[in-house]
């Protein structure tokens, strides 16, 4: 890093352009389910009623608390609270263990009832709950591989405040990660009653 | 341009500098700019060659009477050419080995902003080079599918294509980065007095680019990670069995591959407007209105993927309004060389190697261009789609443009590199045979296209024979120049006299630097006091 930089300014320069990288990467799949349901409106609803929202709806409790807390965690260590900033770190971390644990049953359950590309019982409906199903696990698939990511992330960011690396005047991997963080969240926000509440 | 900063006598040449680890090591864990420039030109240099002996052996199976490829070999040959060449050479080369090493020197800092990031996109592209080259020889073969990947035929062929893809796919994270990286590091590294209008045109190329690597590089991530997905799971987005619409994912396709050809072509176009001021001792004539056609061309130049499916099933109405926007981001790309033009005339030109290359870009890449008109005017592509109009065509955007530029980037910034010059007359030997060889080599094509013969065809009909000779022959010559150029500038590299701070007179940032500059670039950050192309300053305050 060159001496006249400001890194801080800099981090959030670079994070903001990958956030917008990660948003045009989730478009091309938002652009495929615009036109698949502009096509197939009736079999999209259709799909979506096999969808069980009370877990969605649960889900999505989960992940905006979690926005809260990471949000939380960031104020937390500007006031110079680490142990405070590492609870709420872990907070946030032990949501997105249960958001996929959630997710998991959910996907079992589908599973479980041959609503699975390939599946006998899904080839025998029609084409666009094929398609339904098939943006489904791929969208909310790449979601969670992110939310992995993320607690990844998160876990990294716990120790490093714990060991002091991260501090006030030092905040950026922390303040960055809470935004990646924000943009798993928002994006589950679009995918929910894309998903679950169609009618 | 700025003042030449005092070097004591601990000054070291970057690449004996001894950094925190030994060795191999050195290069391998190494964050400073110059050398992860030079570990991307290592790898780019083996791939680039590997692609062009796989071209000349096309070549000699188009010759009459010598096929020595199997159908499907020449399916797969044409693949990997097509792979290499885009992801691996032409896409990376010009942003990651000179944007790397120039840089952050052209305006003044001493490394990217981000340095360790930057290491990690070339372990991103060495993966990535290393999972193409395994799908090669693993998991039912080499692909045939052509570079372009086209469901439902890659969807169906039984060739390792899902391997293939996500090479892609990670070749892809790579290219994101190293825009993440550039972006940042223009705005957030300028040197005092460095404001974005003194900043060199070779700047404000790789920034335009930078961001088309940022918005279009995502959708063929995406779109690879479907074709990837659809191969392991038949999630059928692709699949028309199960309801897949295959031109959804040519718009997919295409909205990052065209946007591509600009990732290509922008930085060839930036360092080419910083070598026509040097070698015609003349400022550039109209600075803002290249500066802001780099940004034009990034812009407007997104909005034309629809040129490729205009006989794919795409309505009419999408047709004509492609057609309009592809007519349109000509216009920039023609402001770039009048421009050019205007500044060499009444100059004071020096013909060097950097110039003849240049100029020969500019040449090309005019034929390159007007060639691309006849393919994005409606009618006109009925008759000229998937033919070898199209390869001719795009050779000479990409070979002419995009290669002259960075020949003429090589030969340009080789001093400055290496600290070593190159015996300049061999040197115009080289460059005149792959000149002559590129023209008889692929402006055949463009008439055996304009005739009927369709691109990707392992044999073609007795018409065709005379053509096809010619233009393998030309091929032949353009190897054995390229074989010579890389003679020249290795004798150079090794044997080459000693080259000064300033060979050609520039009045850039870098060559106020030694050849070659020591680790840390610049000892004091420079104050910037005038612009990249004001010789009469600069010769005043000597």
């Amino acid at each position: 890093m060159n001496d006249h930089a400001d890194a801080h300014a800099a981090g959030r320069v670079g994070i903001w352009l990958f956030i917008s990288t990660e948003i045009i990467l989730f478009g091309g799949l938002f652009l495929l389910y615009s036109m698949y349901r502009l096509k197939n409106p009736a079999d999209f609803h259709a799909g979506s009623l096999e969808l069980n929202r009370v877990l969605g709806t649960l889900n999505t409790i989960i992940l905006i608390t979690s926005s809260l807390s990471v949000a939380l965690a960031i104020a937390a260590l500007e006031r110079g609270r680490r142990v405070q900033s590492a609870l709420f770190t872990g907070a946030t971390i032990a949501f997105a263990f249960g958001f996929l644990i959630v997710k998991s049953f959910e996907w079992s359950a589908k599973f479980h009832h041959g609503l699975y590309p390939n599946a006998k019982v899904l080839l025998s409906m029609p084409k666009g709950q094929n398609l339904f199903f098939g943006l489904y696990y791929m969208m909310t698939g790449l979601h969670a591989v992110h939310v992995i990511v993320g607690i990844g992330v998160l876990s990294v960011m716990l120790v490093r405040v714990l060991r002091g690396a991260i501090t006030p005047h030092n905040p950026t991997y922390l303040v960055n990660s809470g935004l990646y963080w924000h943009l798993v969240d928002i994006i589950w926000i679009f995918l929910f009653p894309l998903f679950y509440l169609i009618t | 341009m700025a003042e030449h900063p005092s070097h004591t006598d601990a000054y070291v040449p970057y690449y004996l500098h001894k950094g925190k680890y030994p060795g191999p090591l050195g290069w391998l864990l190494a964050t400073d700019h110059k050398r992860i420039g030079l570990l991307y030109l290592a790898c780019i240099v083996v791939f680039f060659s590997t692609a062009v002996v796989i071209g000349v052996i096309m070549r000699i199976n188009m010759l009459p009477g010598h096929a020595v490829l199997t159908p499907q070999q020449y399916n797969a040959a044409f693949t990997l050419h097509g792979i290499i060449m885009i992801f691996l050479v032409v896409i990376p080369a010009v942003p990651t080995i000179f944007g790397n090493f120039f840089l952050p020197i052209l305006i003044g800092g001493n490394d990217m902003i981000f340095p360790r990031l930057n290491l990690f996109t070339w372990y991103l592209f060495v993966l990535g080079a290393v999972l193409a080259i395994v799908s090669v020889f693993f998991g039912g073969g080499a692909v045939d599918t052509g570079w372009t990947f086209y469901v439902p035929f890659s969807i169906k062929t039984t060739v390792n294509v899902p391997l293939a893809v996500f090479a892609v796919f990670i070749l892809g994270m790579s290219s994101i980065l190293t825009g993440i990286n550039i972006v940042t590091t223009v705005h957030q590294l300028r040197a005092p007095g460095m404001g974005f209008f003194r900043m060199p045109l070779s700047v404000w190329g790789f920034y335009a680019t930078a961001w088309v690597q940022i918005l279009a590089t995502p959708v063929i991530g995406i779109t690879m990670l479907l074709v990837v997905m659809e191969r392991l799971f038949g999630i059928g987005v692709f699949d028309p069995s199960k309801g897949g619409d295959p031109l959804l994912y040519q718009h997919l396709f295409w909205i990052y591959s065209h946007p591509a050809v600009y990732i290509m072509i922008l930085p060839a176009m930036g360092i080419i407007s910083d070598i026509f001021p040097v070698f015609s001792r003349k400022n550039i004539y109209g600075y803002k209105m290249i500066a802001f056609s780099s940004l034009a061309i990034a812009s407007v130049g997104s909005l034309v993927w629809g040129h490729h499916m205009y006989v794919s099933g795409q309505s009419d109405t999408a047709g004509i309004i492609f057609s309009f926007l592809t007519f349109l981001v000509a216009v920039p790309s023609a402001i770039k060389v009048y421009n050019w033009i205007a500044t060499m005339y009444r100059g004071s030109i020096q013909v060097e190697p950097p110039f003849l290359y240049a100029l020969s870009f500019v040449f090309l890449f005019s034929i390159g261009g007007l060639t691309g008109l006849f393919l994005g005017a409606l009618s006109p592509n009925v008759q000229l789609h998937n033919t070898y109009f199209v390869v001719g065509h795009f050779h000479y955007v990409i070979f002419g443009g995009m290669g002259f530029g960075l020949a003429a980037a090589v030969h340009y910034w080789f001093p400055k590199m290496t600290g070593r010059m190159y015996n300049k007359p061999m040197s115009v030997i080289a460059w005149l045979v792959v000149f002559i060889g590129f023209n008889i080599f692929y402006f055949p094509m463009l008439i055996l296209g304009w005739e009927g013969m369709p691109r990707r065809y392992y044999d073609y009909l007795p018409q065709f024979t005379t053509l096809h000779t010619v233009a393998s022959v030309g091929a032949f010559i353009m190897v054995a120049g390229l074989v010579l150029v890389a003679v020249t500038l290795a004798r150079g590299l090794f044997a080459g006299h000693k080259a000064p701070a300033n060979p050609w007179g520039a009045a850039t940032l870098e060559w106020t630097l030694p050849s070659p500059p020591s680790q840390e670039d610049f000892e004091e950050i420079p104050v910037v006091t005038s612009g990249p192309y004001e010789f009469d300053k600069k010769e005043a305050a000597a």
